[in-house]
């Protein structure tokens, strides 16, 4: 089986090669759509839809996605459960492609919750360590309960429009921004997608997602799973952008991350964080341009997007060899990889500096284009300006201290001895930091086969726009030559910052994370309690709980509609039924009041053997039958088996208020019990399904006992499942048995 | 250490209590019976067996664990209902054969039959699994 695994790639590999072939027809603004109906009555169909802006996401997905791919056959090389580890990872990349090309509401959610859920498994994938089950756990929560609410926006979106296809939404969209229902839409969608893309405050699961290995935190991380969110503020762009809520809640909160996550990752010592703190900045920006509704600004985040994926996709996977041939991340104990790993660190410096936004690489012109479009942002110019010119200031000191340092200098402080990976290894990172230089150079042809195709999808009247090496001295230049210096200062300067923000730190009065804990907490204490009051280990209590919640409810409900049920007559009884009677009261009598076990048994069992004999007297043999055999071996099982197990407390009778109550309780229920009887009897009862059971018992099912076609023939499918819970509670009951007695003799 | 009485008469009613027990079986299509009450019935002679004889002897005599005849029941029930399926038939349909002369009183073999008999076997399987358990735990 391991021998497969190397052959994971093959599903990336063929998405990318399909996809590459689609590139002419893509520029020219052909699409590509599939539908197959599946569930027609709720308008739900398996539709997917192959357009400019999905084609931008599904290559980058699949292209990364195959490197990763590849990377993690010689990371996992003996891997006990690698095998596990490629079926999740090519399931996540089937679900986020399914993701970005689908076309209908309903399939999109669908896939939306598998990348949470695999993403959950691979970042779990660890799973002997707590950390990788905690940080799991997180993301799978803070996810879900945005998938949650995003489910609910869509289906709110599916009752304004009318159907669930996205391409007849995206014409929809001034009735979507006019109607009553947008407030909600508009918050549940938002809530969804910045829990996915780890906006502030739910940034703080994204750090934590770190405990999945490298490969993992490369794709999901940085190039796939966190981009859902962007890829759905960008697809649901025409429909609910364009308002005054959409622009500025999407400008603050992508600001507010991005600015944060600039400043915490100058904080991290661990390469994995550093770069984690760095994608949540990122993102930040992503969505702060996609709030916009200026061009610029929207070719900016596509533009951004891509060399977003690019370069930290490298970085990670550099990272990731750093630390399988040295044995660390810290960042302190690392220095002069530049010997022993060249390769790796040719392709870490030319992704890094395409980070910093250094001349020449991607990163320059992504950075200038950002400050392009960020003058032109509607909401406020100035601080899209500011936020973008503290967060890429950052972002080049942050590669200084991540993608260079590492490097050079003195050989560092590791636990082994540095060389360099082998070639599945070290061939994505190479390949990804060439596109990061390549792309730099020649930025047009991004711009015509890519981006501009992408831009088209949302906004079909933008002309064509230039992206060329060199724009002429303007403001945007002149912006990126200022982020350039700034950021060589913070790099300069980055031991200092590390001191004054681990100070600002300790002094934060609130955390977001802190949500997070408290809620779990609380539901483990609330848990706890009532766990502790309803199943106190008595069995007594158990069935006091469950015929007070009976009594109370059907009697509450009996008393409010006024159901007058007690109208019997005793005439016309005759001795037969007067002697059950005295049967089945001497039998309950005999139960509650006496003070042995064994008596106590065998009166339960004449007043079942009295049921018995009611049921035979009004002519059911064979529920009699069934009810006399059930009452023997109950009275069999407890009288010979039970009341001789080791451990059983001779018989104490619990206090006299305690036996009051369970009196009363015990009378009500029968009462209650008595008044349903009467009053479903009171009415005439509806022989329409026992007139068919009479009529086609004997001609269809050749039986002339129809209780037993019943079971075995006409509701064959109920007696299946009866026998499955039987079966189950079996093994459930030997299994207490057997450990219950072993804990018992220990 | 259960009283001669009890082992002498076990020794005869068992037999007899399993006999009626497979009777109330077959019967159960056209008279009071069925499979849960043969199951019921097969019971109570096992736990009669078990009482008297031991539960190792009783262990040795069944075979195969309890647990294995409540799934192998199971697995008979869920195949009376595949038969239909093969047959073109959706889930659980009853497939009828005719045993006997053409003329007079017809014989119908069928798959509730076989139903029958797994819902016995479950039923059985599990009150088995117990009782023995049960009394393994007394000793």
């Amino acid at each position: 089986m391991d021998r497969l695994n190397r052959f994971a790639f093959i599903i990336p590999l063929g998405f990318t090669l399909w996809l590459v072939s689609f590139l002419p027809k893509n520029l020219h603004g052909e699409t590509y759509a599939l539908s197959w109906p599946w569930i027609p009555a709720l308008g739900i169909n398996f539709s997917f839809f192959l357009d400019g802006l999905g084609f931008l996401f599904a290559l980058v997905i699949s292209f990364i996605g195959f490197f990763v791919t590849l990377y993690a056959v010689d990371y996992l090389k003996h891997h006990p459960h690698a095998t596990r580890f490629f079926s999740f990872l090519s399931l996540f990349t089937i679900s986020m492609l399914g993701l970005v090309l689908a076309d209908n509401l309903i399939v999109l959610f669908i896939f939306w919750e598998l990348t949470s859920l695999t993403s959950y498994l691979l970042i779990g994938f660890d799973h002997e360590t707590e950390e990788a089950r905690n940080s799991a756990r997180m993301a799978l929560l803070v996810t879900g309960a945005g998938g949650l609410a995003l489910l609910v926006a869509f289906l709110l979106m599916g009752m304004v429009a009318g159907t669930f296809e996205l391409s007849e939404i995206l014409t929809k969209g001034d009735i979507f921004r006019n109607h009553r229902l947008y407030p909600p839409i508009l918050v549940l969608v938002l809530f969804g997608a910045f829990t996915k893309s780890a906006q502030f405050p739910f940034h703080f699961w994204l750090p934590r997602a770190m405990a999945a290995p490298t490969p993992v935190s490369a794709f999901l991380h940085s190039a796939a799973m966190v981009k859902a969110g962007i890829y759905l503020l960008a697809r649901l762009h025409p429909v609910l952008g364009g308002t005054p809520a959409w622009m500025n809640t999407l400008m603050l909160v992508g600001a507010v991350t991005a600015v944060l996550g600039s400043l915490a990752a100058l904080r991290q010592t661990d390469l994995k964080l550093i770069l984690a703190y760095s994608t949540v900045t990122a993102l930040g920006l992503l969505t702060m341009f996609l709030g916009s509704q200026s061009t610029p600004a929207l070719v900016a985040a596509l533009t951004f997007f891509l060399v977003h994926s690019l370069y930290k996709s490298a970085l990670f996977l550099a990272a990731g060899t750093i630390d399988h041939e040295t044995g660390t991340r810290q960042i302190g104990l690392l220095g002069g990889l530049l010997k022993p790993m060249p390769i790796t660190a040719m392709a870490a410096a030319a992704a890094g500096l395409s980070m910093a936004g250094f001349p020449l690489f991607f990163g320059f012109i992504g950075k200038e284009i950002m400050y392009e479009g960020a003058l032109l942002h509607e909401v406020s110019p100035h601080f899209a300006v500011g936020t973008a010119l503290i967060s890429n200031a950052c972002m080049t000191a942050v590669c200084g201290v991540a993608a260079i340092r590492p490097f050079l200098g003195k050989p560092g402080n590791t636990p082994r001895k540095p060389h360099e990976g082998p070639f599945g290894m070290w061939c994505g990172p190479l390949v990804l930091g060439g596109l990061c230089l390549l792309f730099g150079i020649i930025p047009w042809w991004v711009a015509k086969w890519l981006v501009q195709p992408a831009v088209r999808a949302f906004q079909p009247d933008s002309g064509p726009f230039q992206q060329v090496l060199f724009h002429g001295i303007n403001e945007p230049l002149l912006l990126s030559i200022l982020t350039l210096i700034l950021g060589v200062v913070l790099y300069r300067l980055v031991c200092h910052i590390w001191i004054w923000l681990g100070v600002v730190e300790n002094y934060l009065p609130i955390k977001a994370v802190w949500t997070y804990d408290f809620s779990m907490l609380a539901i483990k204490k609330l848990a706890n309690a009532l766990t502790r009051q309803i199943q106190n280990g008595s069995l007594t209590q158990y069935i006091f709980i469950v015929l007070l919640a009976f009594t109370s409810g059907v009697g509450a409900t009996l008393m409010i509609k006024q159901v007058d049920v007690w109208q019997f007559a005793f005439s016309g009884m005759h001795y037969r039924e007067w002697a059950v009677v005295v049967i089945v009261a001497a039998g309950t009598l005999a139960a509650g009041v006496t003070r042995s076990r064994l008596t106590a048994v065998c009166s339960l069992g004449v007043c079942g053997a009295g049921c018995a004999l009611i049921f035979l007297m009004y002519g059911a043999p064979d529920l009699a039958l069934t009810q006399l055999l059930v009452e023997t071996l109950t009275v069999i099982i407890i009288s010979i088996i039970l009341l001789r197990l080791p451990g059983l407390h001779p018989f104490s009778a619990p206090s006299y208020l305690r036996r009051f109550l369970n009196g009363l309780l015990a009378t009500a229920a029968g009462l209650i019990v008595t008044a349903l009887v009467l009053g479903v009897t009171q009415h005439p009862l509806d022989r329409a399904v026992t007139t068919f059971f009479e009529k086609n018992s004997l001609v269809s099912a050749h039986g002339r006992n129809i209780v037993n076609v019943i079971l075995v023939d006409f509701r064959a499918l109920d007696t299946l499942g009866e026998i499955t819970v039987v079966a189950v509670a079996g093994f459930a009951v030997y299994t207490l048995i057997k450990t219950t007695c072993e804990f018992q003799e220990k | 250490m259960p009283s001669l009485i009890l082992k002498t008469a076990t020794r005869l009613l068992a037999g007899l209590i399993i006999v009626f027990s497979v009777y109330l079986l077959v019967r159960g299509h056209h008279a009071p019976g069925g499979g849960f009450a043969a199951a019921l019935t097969a019971a109570t002679a096992f736990a009669l067996l078990t009482i008297s004889e031991g539960v190792a002897s009783l262990r040795k005599a069944l075979r195969v664990d309890p647990r294995t005849i409540s799934m192998c029941g199971l697995g008979i029930a869920v195949f009376s209902g595949v038969i239909s399926v093969l047959a073109g038939r959706p889930f659980l349909t009853g497939i009828w054969f005719r045993v006997g002369a053409e003329s007079g009183i017809p014989v119908m073999l069928g798959s509730p039959l076989l139903f029958d008999i797994g819902v016995c076997l479950v039923v059985l399987g599990t009150i088995l699994t117990l009782i023995l358990a049960l009394e393994e735990e007394i000793r």
